[in-house]
């Protein structure tokens, strides 16, 4: 079984070699990319049954010990995010074939997405610290190309922004992994759990700041957000979606990992996560009310939800690492669909801006549906999905009895609502606006967006089963004795 | 650990957050290049001090170098060579797009900055316009070229 671990890293990298072999032929890219996405979605689902009944796996590569050789592991957090995440890449991969665009006129498109989505499960599944920065390059670098591509003025632009950043993040990355090294002299997760303990208080305390300032970058929490609402609008929409779905989540994920594993109960920075979430949360959210155009809207909601996920990590309790995981489920799905449904509204109207769009719930119903669904969610109204991952989050902050946080949660949801309504008025209700109308929607856009709004209400609909993963999920997180035991043995 | 190597990557650092912030993506690209030079000189730092070649330099392991870290700026440096190549990519089409490699402003953050200061000052305008019409209104009763001269700057306004 845990061979099977190193699928979701090679398969993909395998297949990106050969879509570039077949750059002449799209139909094969395309071919190609679908069935190694299809089939890891298999693998993975696998996984994740595997380790929800047995416990973590873990794999040595080349039969290095473990402190030595590089690590993959898989324990629930890491194989829910992974399932999701190429749930969601082949879903936007059918709706990139489906919106033409970016996929049919550059024939690094499919390449380039398979090798992002093998960066992403790297990182997922990668058991050192160094190998997480290696994933997050091999992620990185794809969304370099994936968001440039075409070269618009607009792109090179933004483009420079992005890039930047994360490189300098990636380099403070680097100097951090340095400082690790020294005082640690090792770089294995598992193994930094029991020799972060031995370090003096303040050591220890500097190099988890250090880790999540470098992560908070790739996560664009409230001081060192500033990049991403700059950067998303201007890449195709199904890249967009990718990147809204997956990116800064991957980010979450790390920030969680290190947070938890790295350090001892009474060391870690609960206070101090409670305070960057609630600003998070709400600069996000106010940055959105000022937009005008549906991609910005979204991507600076992204920044608002990051906050509620960081909120759960901040509590420490298997409740609140429980909401935020229902919370990373519900958002992935949800925020991919919203700009899926974007997409959708562009290609009809032949713009995102909301002064020029009006009237498509007359024009379009089912588009008008399928960004209601989601978007209600995002807010939070019962009985949809994103109402119980708030839920789960408040209940856990009511019950550490921080009020501060909770207030400010609720409020964002308010803000949210109200956000979502703008779009709503400015796109689906008002006056018919002349546009070149009439235009067909291509099947293989709208029945993913479709798919994944059926996902979302599903969220909803067997929320129950999923706090329960969630919350063995965060019992292994806050109790790391199974995954060390699975990676060193004995 | 050596000094001289200790004060050679916090100079790299120095000048490579110096370069960080300019405007020109070159001049980022070289302080990226020069900051990440700096993370390898530090990561090689600490491996310790010196030590044999590891593969080669006998059978006791205490006086063997650490091998780890000089493994992870390996990768590290083919990282970066791969992404410096791709920024190199970038400023070029940006100077053939725009004749430069300046990093730009977001455009559409500008204009929602000044979206409300720039509705009152098109509501001055406009009033200006108003008042600088009546004036002319007088003059256009006796002479009718200057009501034709006036004719082209409103349609400027129009358009704009």
């Amino acid at each position: 079984m845990n061979r099977l671990l190193a699928l979701p890293i090679a398969l993909p990298l395998a297949a990106a070699a050969m879509s570039i072999l077949c750059g002449r032929w799209r139909a094969a890219q395309r071919v190609i990319g679908l069935v190694t996405l299809t089939s890891l979605v298999a693998v993975s689902a696998a996984v994740l049954i595997h380790v929800d009944t047995e416990g973590p796996l873990a794999s040595q590569a080349g039969g290095w010990e473990a402190p030595l050789g590089i690590t993959l592991v898989a324990d629930r957090l890491a194989a829910i995010m992974l399932v999701l995440s190429l749930v969601m890449l082949l879903a936007v991969l059918v709706y990139a074939i489906g919106q033409g665009e970016a996929e049919r006129d550059h024939v690094g498109f499919h390449p380039v997405y398979l090798t992002l989505a093998a960066g992403v499960s790297g990182a997922f599944l990668t058991g050192d610290m160094f190998n997480l920065f290696v994933s997050f390059e091999v992620m990185l670098t794809s969304s370099y190309v994936l968001l440039t591509l075409g070269g618009r003025r607009d792109q090179v632009r933004t483009g420079m922004t992005y890039v930047v950043v994360s490189l300098v993040a990636s380099a403070l990355f680097l100097t951090v992994l340095g400082f690790v090294y020294a005082s640690t002299g090792t770089v294995n997760l598992a193994d930094l759990s029991g020799r972060f303990a031995e370090l003096p208080a303040a050591t220890r305390q500097a190099l988890a700041l250090l880790v999540l300032v470098v992560f908070g970058i790739k996560a664009a929490v409230f001081p060192l957000f500033f990049w991403l609402p700059d950067s998303y609008p201007t890449a195709p929409m199904a890249v967009t979606a990718v990147f809204a779905g997956l990116l800064t989540k991957v980010g979450v994920y790390a920030i969680i990992r290190t947070q938890t594993v790295l350090l001892p109960a009474d060391d870690r920075p609960g206070t101090l996560l409670l305070v960057v979430a609630g600003a998070t949360m709400l600069i996000g959210v106010l940055g959105a009310i000022a937009q005008n155009d549906i991609k910005r809207i979204l991507s600076f909601h992204i920044v608002s939800q990051i906050g509620y996920m960081v909120m759960g990590l901040g509590f420490f309790t298997v409740a609140g690492l429980a909401g935020a995981l229902l919370y990373i489920v519900h958002h992935i799905i949800v925020k991919t669909t919203l700009f899926l449904t974007g997409g959708l509204v562009e290609r009809l109207a032949g713009t995102g801006h909301l002064d020029r769009l009006g009237g498509l719930v007359r024009t379009a119903p089912l588009v008008a549906v399928l960004f209601l669904i989601p978007a209600l969610s995002l807010a939070g109204i019962p009985p949809l999905s994103g109402f119980v991952a708030k839920l789960a989050l408040v209940d856990a902050g009511v019950s550490t009895q921080e009020w501060a946080i909770v207030a400010v949660s609720l409020l964002v949801s308010l803000l949210t609502v109200f956000s979502m309504t703008k779009i709503w008025a400015g796109a689906f209700w008002g006056e018919v606006e002349a546009s070149d109308g009439g235009r067909r929607l291509p099947v293989l856009m709208v029945a993913p967006t479709a798919v994944l709004t059926a996902l979302g209400l599903a969220v909803a609909l067997f929320a129950g089963p999923l706090y329960g993963l969630s919350e063995r999920a965060a019992d292994d997180l806050l109790d790391s004795t199974a995954y060390v035991q699975a990676v060193l043995g004995g | 650990m050596s000094i001289v190597l200790a004060a050679a990557a916090a100079g790299l650092f120095g000048c490579g957050t110096f370069l960080l912030l300019q405007r020109q993506l070159t001049r980022i690209l070289i302080g990226l290049a020069l900051l990440s030079h700096g993370a390898n000189l530090f990561i090689v730092l600490a491996a310790g001090g010196r030590g044999d070649p590891t593969f080669a330099g006998g059978d006791d392991a205490a006086s063997l170098l650490d091998p780890l870290p000089q493994a992870f700026v390996l990768t590290a440096i083919v990282i970066t060579f791969g992404v410096t190549s791709f920024l190199l990519a970038l400023a070029y089409r940006s100077w053939r797009l725009t004749g430069d490699d300046e990093v730009q402003d977001d455009i559409e953050d500008r204009l929602i900055a000044s979206r409300w200061t720039a509705a009152e000052e098109l509501a001055d305008a406009e009033l200006a316009d108003a008042e600088h019409d009546a004036a002319h209104a007088g003059h256009r009763r006796d002479d009718r070229g200057a009501h034709a001269g006036g004719e082209p700057r409103h349609v400027d306004e129009d358009d704009r």
